[in-house]
């Protein structure tokens, strides 16, 4: 008993390229349109069709290869996998087995403070495939083709991960390295980044590896988690009473949280990959590696030390800002319409992230502009409006990306600059709390706040409170 | 080289076909022969020549990125024996 058990990771993360079109015909690549809008003879697989192979897939797989530290393939092929399936036109699926275009990289991962490397077997492109619905009540499934044939890349790594934590934090680093290189928008929760777990256990210090299992239909990060606290469990169990594993693939079910077989026992795993004859090789010259290496954008490393250099802010704010595409775009697009970059940063780290709780939005999905929050911020600079109210717009912001000139001005919140209007309305305050104005001149300090707030009322939030406290002080001397 | 019994009871699962006795006789008798018939290449000498996967020495042809297909499914649905609501209907299948 009590033997100890090491968990052996490797995964497939299935990546969706953010083209316009599809890998080999012109439709396009659109989220959401109506079923079978966006195929044509090529993507639903009409004999006598002809596949053309889009350049910027090629142009970004060789761009996440490189960034990934990978050797690209100078003569890489297509290869045809053969299965049936509805969802799949022409009974096979168009992908690359024996010259797929980038091999051997590594990603650096950082865990509890311990660096390691994640090997990269290898980055395949390939198609994908249709939609199933499976119309309740009724003997049928209805096909929707219109993801037919988007293009993915399949990033194979190495078995080198021993922890969910590894693993999560493996994926976090492609998701990034794919965002910032605008690959992809790697969404688990969509679909455009999906992560497959080869799983297998071994008795800590053996060399070798057990058998080994693979899950799918992992929409979140947690669901990744849970699936492999889940299946490390299984097996052990299995073991531990004399029990073999069994190769095979499985399907993680979230709600019940446990997984199951796949495919029965006789459904043979034959794929007859042979190579597509309706597509020529590609040759990826020095020239046009070059050409992708110089066009590559910043990406998320390089950005943590050029903020570093080049901003004020504190390192904490710049990992958290960094972490998503989205949020550094917004970051240096409002410093560039000439807010200060300290109070961006503090939008940022402090009620965007607020916000951001509340309403459950990931970073990558926020909405507002930087260019509303560069407004905004410099309203409260020109004291158009107080930090309160500015809290307040910023939540129109948040949610609406209302412009918040127009918001202000059409709502009057505006603070009261008239220093006359202001005098006026202090003097009534202080006129209707003789209470407040003996307390104060007895020296109970705390009486002027009283004022102060009474003064922000009557002004309903427009006034600048430093000046209300100023004007209170001079008028009782 | 002859197909076995055994191959035609293989091939015949991942091809998803029920064949009667006398169908898988005949398809042994087919699939043999077309075995044979490009079985004459492996009498030439293949060594240090890199296979092909195309017949023609031609190498990147791409398209640009670019939208050039609009919506025909109405067109495409024609093929299909069966649909509703802009999909293709088929029997029920799950993963």
């Amino acid at each position: 008993m009590s033997k100890v058990y090491e968990t052996v990771i490797g995964l497939e993360v299935h990546v969706e390229l953010a083209t316009k079109t599809k890998i080999f015909c012109g439709c396009s690549t659109e989220f959401g349109g109506a079923p079978n809008t966006h195929t044509c003879p090529v993507c639903t697989g009409m004999p006598g069709s002809l596949p053309v192979l889009n350049k910027a897939v090629v142009e970004k797989a060789v761009a996440v290869g490189l960034a990934t530290n990978c050797n690209i393939t100078r003569n890489c092929k297509f290869d045809r996998k053969n299965y049936f399936y509805p969802d799949n036109p022409q009974n096979y699926q168009i992908s690359q087995l024996y010259y797929p275009i980038c091999r051997d990289g590594y990603v650096e991962i950082e865990v509890e403070g311990k660096k390691k490397k994640v090997r990269i077997h290898e980055i395949h492109m390939e198609e994908d495939a249709g939609k199933l619905v499976h119309e309740e009540r009724s003997d049928s499934s209805l096909v929707d083709f219109n993801r037919s044939g988007v293009p993915l890349i399949e990033i194979v790594s190495e078995p080198d991960m021993r922890s969910a934590e590894e693993v999560i934090a493996y994926l976090d680093k492609l998701r990034l390295i794919i965002q910032y290189l605008g690959a992809s928008d790697c969404k688990l929760n969509e679909g455009s980044m999906r992560a497959d777990v080869n799983l297998s256990v071994r008795e800590v210090g053996s060399e070798e590896f057990g058998t080994r299992t693979e899950t799918k239909n992992l929409n979140s990060f947690k669901a990744i988690a849970r699936a492999i606290e889940n299946e490390r469990e299984r097996q052990i169990d299995l073991l531990e009473s004399g029990e073999k594993v069994v190769q095979e693939t499985r399907r993680w079910d979230d709600n019940k949280e446990y997984s199951y077989p796949m495919r029965s026992k006789e459904d043979a795993q034959d794929y007859r990959y042979f190579p597509d004859p309706d597509l020529v090789p590609v040759i990826i010259s020095e020239e046009w590696i070059e050409k992708i290496k110089n066009s590559q954008p910043e990406l998320r490393d390089e950005k943590i030390i050029r903020y570093k250099e080049e901003y004020d802010i504190p390192e904490y704010d710049i990992m958290i800002i960094t972490a998503s595409k989205k949020m550094a775009d917004i970051f240096e697009e409002a410093i560039s319409l000439g807010a200060a970059p300290k109070k961006v940063s503090n939008w940022l780290m402090g009620e965007t992230m607020r916000l951001m709780k509340e309403t459950d939005t990931e970073a990558d999905n926020l909405k507002f502009s930087a260019e509303n929050l560069a407004k905004l911020i410099k309203l409260i600079e020109d004291k158009a409006i107080n930090g309160t109210v500015a809290k307040e717009v910023f939540e129109k912001v948040f949610a609406e990306d209302i412009n918040p000139e127009k918001y202000v001005d059409d709502n009057g919140l505006r603070t009261v600059n008239d220093e006359g209007a202001l005098r006026e309305t202090i003097q009534k305050i202080i006129d209707a709390n003789p209470k407040s104005v003996e307390d104060i001149r007895n020296g109970k300090q705390k009486a002027i706040g009283f004022l102060v707030g009474q003064t922000m009322k009557e002004m309903k939030g427009k006034a600048d409170p430093s000046e209300v406290n100023r004007i209170i002080k001079e008028i009782l001397g | 080289m002859v197909i076995t019994d055994e191959t035609i009871e293989y091939v015949g699962i991942l091809a998803k076909l029920e064949l009667s006795g006398e169908e898988k006789e005949q398809a042994k008798k087919d699939m043999t022969n077309m075995l044979e018939y490009v079985g004459k290449l492996n009498e030439l000498d293949t060594d240090g020549v890199e296979a092909m996967s195309h017949a023609f020495p031609i190498s990147n042809v791409f398209r640009e990125d670019e939208v050039t297909n609009g919506d025909d499914r109405e067109n495409l649905l024609k093929n299909a024996p069966d649909k509703k609501d802009g999909c293709y209907r088929v029997p029920k299948t799950f993963d």
